[in-house]
């Protein structure tokens, strides 16, 4: 592009200023390589904006670690100790500034694209070249089913991206759809605040809450689960995509049974609109018979590895099955879409993208050399997927970063 | 990990491989199913499949498949073949069991029987037109599968419920398919 205006030089352009970004940054400082964090908000921005009032992390303090992060920021590491999306943005944010973070807030980045020097990244405060990109962008994009299309006209819906609290949606009843944490955790507030809840059920992943006395988190540690690498999984792809563990922050459990004991009416997956009825799949029984027949199999698993034998789970409980519901009668004024998130790349104009507009990568290093991401569930390990993941990738990452540039020509490096 | 012999006449590599090459070539996962029907009389018709479609072609086989439908007597009929409804509880135990052992096989799981009772509850009252309350499809229909198996029986449960995850039949029953029939 001979018409842009002269653009800055860096050897890396880190995007997003979340855990992933920064644990990135950090490295990179440590190797003396030249960078700048390009935020498109303030520091931890998701964390800020897109959580609803009352989650916590799903996952226990110690697995907050962050790769030159101590006491006192990051905290005693309780067992059960679950951080609001509030303290988790405190924390992201004293990171920050604790491993002084080259971040360039209120940077929106409109297009990244390969350059004959590497990368152009085009942005709300004038472009940057850069050597090497990495896209640390997380999964602030909420997943809509094309079915959404569908609902009748005038019936309120929101992502629960864009959920705060019960008083935010009308009165009336609540369809919500999808069963991983956020579904669940915003089922049983809901139900909570009054409202007659009716949460659609497909695939999904239970957990008890605690097993032997212990955070589950601290077994499937334990056990080797969390360091599983991308490669060595039978079916990455698929590991990837599965829907976050049926779980809440602290140590009760939160599962479809504990739904039913609340209130909340289950029904199989939302299959389809008709009439102005919600039609659910007749699958309810089978998705239940997986997810308990998974859930007790991992912990067979842990009593395998560690000896011994816990409580298997109670099997869950089916109601009889209701597969249509009225969404124009008045019993639902409101649809929850727990569908699941996903990361938007779409500022980023090269040939890395399959089939279905997810960006290609191995292992978080894409074919295109220079370009790299992170920040996605499984990306490296299963751990990637928490925010205890970023330690390692961004090791391993800068790692190869590194290891690119000592290979490279001296032209290239100069920054 | 132990040589396999597990051996229940599935080809899981072809699978397999063929599962890997269409998530590349997803135009080429587009099949089409094809039947035709003919009236004999009453309520006797003869089905017939042969061709399909798939892999980005016709696929002209050998093959040529025949069936009959009817009604029993307790329908006034002549009771020439099996009624439709039970047809589709035929297709529902195909299916069911087809992935019962593609899916052992995977696992690496010997199957030495595989018997799989279906049944599909229905109140008629919704096809005679007594009731319109009353559809005029099954109320439930209920599979139950008796499997002998070198497997513990969680990883026989796991492998039905593996199956219904992934046939066709059980989604074609389970969630709403739009179904358009023309006259030409």
């Amino acid at each position: 592009m001979t018409t842009s205006a002269p653009s800055r030089r860096t050897t890396v352009a880190v995007i997003g200023a979340g855990h992933s970004g920064l644990a990135v940054s950090h490295r990179l400082s440590a190797e003396g390589i030249d960078h700048v964090v390009l935020e498109r908000g303030q520091v931890a921005h998701s964390w800020h904006t897109q959580r609803w009032d009352s989650l916590r992390l799903l996952t226990p303090g110690w697995m907050n670690r962050l790769p030159g992060l101590g006491e006192p920021l990051l905290g005693p590491a309780h067992v059960d100790e679950f951080l609001t999306a509030a303290q988790v943005a405190s924390l992201v944010t004293g990171y920050a500034d604790v491993i002084s973070a080259p971040v360039h807030e209120q940077v929106a980045v409109h297009r990244v694209s390969p350059a004959t020097d590497g990368f152009l990244v085009e942005t709300s405060a004038g472009p940057w070249t850069a050597d090497h990109v990495v896209l640390a962008t997380g999964s602030v994009r909420g997943v809509l089913p094309p079915l959404a299309a569908d609902l009748p006209p005038g019936l309120p819906s929101v992502h629960a991206i864009d959920y705060r609290r019960p008083s935010q949606l009308p009165p009336g009843g609540v369809l919500v759809v999808g069963a991983a944490a956020s579904g669940v955790q915003i089922a049983a507030e809901l139900q909570a605040s009054g409202r007659q809840v009716t949460l659609a059920v497909g695939e999904h992943v239970r957990v008890p809450r605690r097993y032997r006395g212990r955070d589950i988190f601290a077994w499937i540690e334990e056990v080797g689960i969390l360091d599983e690498r991308w490669d060595e999984i039978d079916d990455v792809t698929r590991a990837r995509r599965l829907s976050s563990f049926q779980l809440v922050g602290g140590t009760a459990d939160l599962d479809l049974n504990t739904l039913q004991e609340a209130g909340v009416r289950l029904v199989g997956k939302l299959a389809g609109t008709r009439d102005g009825s919600a039609l659910f799949s007749g699958s309810l029984t089978n998705m239940a018979s997986l997810a308990d027949l998974k859930a007790n199999r991992l912990l067979k698993s842990i009593d395998d590895a560690v000896g011994g034998t816990g409580e298997r789970l109670e099997p869950t409980r089916v109601p009889d099955p209701l597969l249509s519901l009225s969404l124009t009668s008045g019993e639902i004024g409101s649809v929850v879409w727990a569908t699941g998130i996903k990361p938007d790349h779409s500022f980023l104009d090269a040939d890395v993208f399959d089939h279905k507009g997810a960006i290609r990568h191995d292992g978080g290093v894409t074919h295109l050399p220079g370009l790299y991401v992170t920040g996605l569930p499984v990306l490296r390990r299963r751990r990637s997927t928490y925010i205890d993941g970023a330690r390692e990738d961004s090791a391993d990452l800068v790692s190869h970063l590194t290891e690119r540039l000592s290979t490279s020509t001296p032209a290239r490096r100069t920054g | 990990m132990t040589e396999t012999t597990v051996d229940n006449g599935v080809n899981v590599e072809a699978l397999l491989g063929a599962r890997s090459a269409l998530q590349e070539a997803p135009e080429a996962a587009k099949f089409t199913w094809r039947a035709t029907n003919t009236w004999v009389k009453g309520t006797h018709s003869k089905s017939k499949v042969e061709g399909f479609f798939g892999l980005g072609e016709e696929q002209e086989t050998d093959r040529s498949f025949e069936a009959d439908g009817d009604h029993p007597p307790q329908f006034a009929a002549d009771n020439q073949g099996p009624t439709p409804v039970e047809t589709v509880l035929v297709a529902l135990g195909g299916c069911l069991t087809a992935g019962v052992a593609s899916i052992a096989q995977q696992r690496g799981i010997q199957l030495n029987s595989v018997t799989a009772t279906i049944e599909g509850d229905h109140d008629i009252r919704g096809i005679l037109g007594a009731d319109a309350d009353v559809r005029n499809g099954f109320t439930g229909v209920r599979v139950n599968y008796s499997i002998d198996a070198d497997a513990s029986p969680e990883d026989i449960e796991a492998l039905v419920a593996q199956s219904q995850k992934r046939s066709a039949v059980f989604d074609v029953l389970t969630n709403p398919t739009a179904v358009s029939v023309s006259v030409s």
